[in-house]
């Protein structure tokens, strides 16, 4: 068992773990941060898209220990208050979502990925969203409609 | 995953004493590779040890000429960074196709070089480049560096600290990735430097990564899509399987080749 802190949406949280275990799970289990998914466990799926110091990474397929004081924001972090992410906002306005498990982890690598562009000043366009969607697979076959949503929000981010 | 024990050292000499005497300890990076490959139980290192935190480990610096990036570097800054796409646009044009965007922003080149997965990408940018790997020991080339699948040269105590690559006239990656996993089922590297032409091809062969002698010549010759088309490109020693056919990947090998000598 390591003792391990970090910031988690803005607030310091501090749990004894097991070193093997996994962002994820942490996130869901100790904190009860139930909107993280684990969808795949193979690192596939991008359900558990968490972001990291700024980052979007894979909760699943990161261990908790390793981030010591990390800065850690996951889908419950991302509204300000009762006021939507505008990312959150555009999944809803364009039906960026259809049973919505695979969700979480598109918005924020969504969230991710428009903040990337901004900050290197390049385009994004649908055939870049969905070439930057690789890690992220939804089954009921919305992408037509995530992609939307990703144009949407990334003209008001 | 089964029990471990983790470790962040904040030195090279430290990391070292870590895996001393440990058969059981393995070398953690962006854990990208080695995390799933716990989950899936066909890895159980007793400790891990991250070298992310170790001073000097991650970051580029560059000469006139060559590039030096640390071994804890991520995908997605190799990607990113000025001075690679300036001095070796093919190897962040690379990078920048690795895996998927969150992978790339754990992953490590360390990390993709000392597994030598034979469908990684990052094995055949070294070897067409004629990199030099860089260990808290020596200095290995990459002719020396990859001995096969998953096999490298090195040591059980040995860290990657850095990748020394000289920038090429000409060098660019054409890939043909496994459309699930993302990996190169052929990936084809070329490039014409200091070192002569070298084309450096991964994902096809049984023993992993491995040079073309006979694209090298051609490409020597006339540096050319249309003289790849000349080259005898054998099925022998590549690997079949649920993806493709050796015969298959040689034909892959082939179109990638042209598909990378055109992008130059």
């Amino acid at each position: 068992m390591t003792k391990v802190s970090m910031n988690v949406n803005g607030k310091k949280v501090s749990r004894d773990v097991p070193d093997e275990t996994l962002l994820s799970d942490f996130l869901r289990e100790k904190l009860r941060l139930t909107g993280t998914h684990v969808g795949c466990d193979t690192s596939q799926c991008g359900a558990c898209v968490v972001h990291v110091n700024g980052k979007a990474v894979k909760s699943c397929t990161t261990l908790a220990v390793s981030l010591e004081g990390a800065e850690v924001t996951t889908i419950e972090g991302l509204a300000n208050g009762k006021e939507l992410h505008p990312m959150q906002v555009a999944f809803n306005d364009n039906h960026g979502l259809q049973c919505g498990f695979c969700t979480p982890g598109m918005i924020m690598t969504s969230v991710d990925m428009v903040a990337r562009y901004k900050a290197e000043g390049r385009k994004l366009t649908s055939d870049l969203i969905r070439q930057e969607l690789e890690g992220n697979i939804c089954r009921c076959t919305g992408y037509h409609n995530i992609v939307k949503s990703i144009e949407d929000a990334s003209a008001k981010m | 995953m089964y029990p471990t024990k983790y470790h962040k050292p904040a030195s090279i000499s430290d990391a070292v004493a870590l895996l001393a005497g440990n058969d059981e300890a393995m070398i953690l990076g962006g854990g990208q590779t080695l995390l799933a490959t716990m989950k899936q139980h066909l890895a159980a290192p007793s400790d891990l040890v991250d070298i992310r935190a170790i001073k000097g480990m991650s970051g580029i610096s560059t000469s006139d000429t060559a590039l030096t990036i640390g071994a804890a570097t991520t995908h997605a800054d190799v990607a990113a960074s000025k001075e690679v796409k300036k001095l070796c646009p093919a190897l962040a044009d690379l990078a920048s196709h690795i895996g998927d965007p969150a992978v790339r922003s754990q992953g490590t080149i360390g990390g993709s070089i000392a597994n030598n997965d034979p469908a990684a990408d990052y094995p055949a940018a070294m070897l067409a480049l004629a990199a030099t790997i860089v260990t808290n020991k020596r200095e290995i080339a990459a002719d020396d560096f990859f001995l096969g699948q998953f096999t490298t040269a090195l040591e059980e105590d040995e860290i990657i600290t850095a990748v020394k690559v000289n920038a090429a006239t000409k060098a660019a990656y054409a890939k043909f990735a496994q459309p699930a996993s993302l990996f190169a089922m052929v990936g084809v590297f070329v490039a014409k430097g200091a070192a002569g032409v070298r084309v450096a091809i991964t994902g096809a062969g049984d023993d992993g990564v491995f040079r073309h002698a006979g694209l090298e010549a051609a490409l020597t010759a006339d540096w050319s899509d249309s003289a790849v088309n000349e080259v005898a490109i054998s099925a022998d020693g590549l690997m079949s399987d649920l993806h493709g056919s050796a015969e298959y990947r040689a034909n892959l090998i082939r179109v990638m080749a042209k598909r990378a000598v055109a992008a130059t």
